[in-house]
């Protein structure tokens, strides 16, 4: 890597990438706050009623942008914990330490306002059907992962363990994903594809859009703030953070 | 190869395996997964008879017929290919329609029935504003009458 421009492998150290992380959060935080409140909006103001389900399809602007943060999560989660296992970088398995909160806090979201949905939709709150279990056992997944870390002392046979937990169960994600596909489900198929057209108006699709990316921008947040903590944690010996912490005094 | 890439393809071969025993499992417990059994199923008998299962299909436009005392409905479940009739006492989820996806819980009856202790209402992927739907039934109808759709033809 001796060539021109920036040189990005700097950032896996831990030292390097404090400052940037602390640098990033207002360009995730500023949109998650405005993307949240145009989201919102549009959701209850914006968007039209649907011509089955009335309003109460409106829930479906918080829990279809919660279960595909979700998933998305636990892929990011995934291949960060991959990432710390191969290349044994410190920062990987900081990272995915990071995010397992926040998609466990999705997956909640997801389940919850799913069963709001379905009481008055289906006529039942939770139905152990394949996509609602195949979830149930995505939070599962994401509390196991965090329990274990907590469970071990040691941090690096910590990080080894629940990124070996974390790389077994992404095999759940795409069967969340095809769930609906694959078996008899009371779950409705996807409405968005990337192999077809949208089964839903123009302005409810952009509605889902924009509360997709606030959260998605929210995800950043709380993950780079929650992983410069971790970072001042495992670092509390180093030099730098001793150094930082004298020069804010 | 390095440590590094033997770690790699320790994981990597792993995820493998892991996937390929998932999908064996699953493909094993293929019916334990199902939610419902399609009309065409219990026709065939390869629904459990005696025992409590899940029917799940679209409500034949037309069947149904409710009974003036008391709450007692009777419709039509179909996969298009089979029919099964079921008959259930209770109030319906506001979303049951003729028409429209249905999954009912009970069992078959000697006479043919099935008696569902339970009725969910299974709604679709489509999602739009009642004009759009009026607009599309409009066409439909038009199109149903010989007219064909507007601009259709030169």
């Amino acid at each position: 890597m001796s060539s021109g421009g920036p040189n990005w492998f700097k950032y896996a150290s831990p030292m390097a990438f404090y400052p940037l992380a602390g640098r990033l959060i207002p360009w995730f935080a500023v949109p998650a706050v405005v993307l949240t409140a145009i989201g919102l909006y549009m959701t209850f103001f914006v968007a039209p009623v649907d011509y089955r389900q009335g309003d109460a399809y409106r829930i479906m602007f918080i829990h279809v942008p919660a279960a595909w943060m979700s998933m998305w999560l636990y892929i990011c989660m995934a291949v960060y914990a991959a990432l710390g296992l191969v290349v044994r970088t410190r920062l990987s398995s900081m990272m995915a330490q990071a995010i397992a909160p926040t998609g466990a806090m999705f997956t909640f979201i997801a389940l919850w306002t799913g069963a709001f949905w379905g009481k008055p939709m289906w006529g039942a709150w939770w139905v152990w059907d394949a996509r609602l279990t195949s979830e149930l056992i995505l939070l599962f997944l994401y509390i196991g992962v965090m329990a274990l870390r907590a469970a071990i002392d040691d941090t690096r046979r910590a990080d080894r363990a629940s990124g070996l937990l974390a790389l077994v169960g992404v095999v759940n994600v795409p069967i969340i994903y095809y769930s609906v596909q694959w078996w008899n489900t009371l779950h409705q198929g996807a409405s968005i594809s990337m192999t077809a057209a949208p089964t839903m108006s123009r302005i409810m699709l952009w509605t889902l859009l924009v509360m997709t990316f606030a959260f998605w921008a929210h995800a950043f947040v709380t993950s780079l703030m929650r992983v410069r903590g971790i970072i001042l944690e495992r670092e509390r010996h180093a030099e730098w953070v001793a150094e930082m912490v004298d020069e804010t005094k | 190869m390095t440590p590094r890439q033997k770690r790699f393809a320790f994981v990597a071969a792993g995820l493998v395996a892991i996937g390929l025993a998932t999908f064996f499992i699953l493909n094993a417990f293929k019916a334990g997964v199902m939610l419902f059994y399609s009309p065409t199923d219990v026709v065939a008998g390869k629904a459990p008879q005696h025992k409590t299962i899940r029917l799940g299909g679209m409500v034949e436009k037309g069947s149904l017929e409710r009974q003036p005392d008391d709450l007692t409905v009777h419709f039509v479940v179909t996969d298009l290919a089979e029919k099964v009739t079921v008959s259930y006492t209770g109030i319906l989820p506001d979303l049951f329609t003729e028409g429209q996806g249905v999954v009912a819980q009970g069992r078959m009856s000697p006479d043919g029935l099935f008696m569902a202790s339970e009725v969910l209402a299974k709604h679709d992927e489509t999602y739009m504003p009642p004009e759009v739907a009026d607009a599309l039934e409009k066409g439909k109808q038009r199109a149903a009458q010989g007219a064909g759709p507007v601009g259709g033809e030169i």
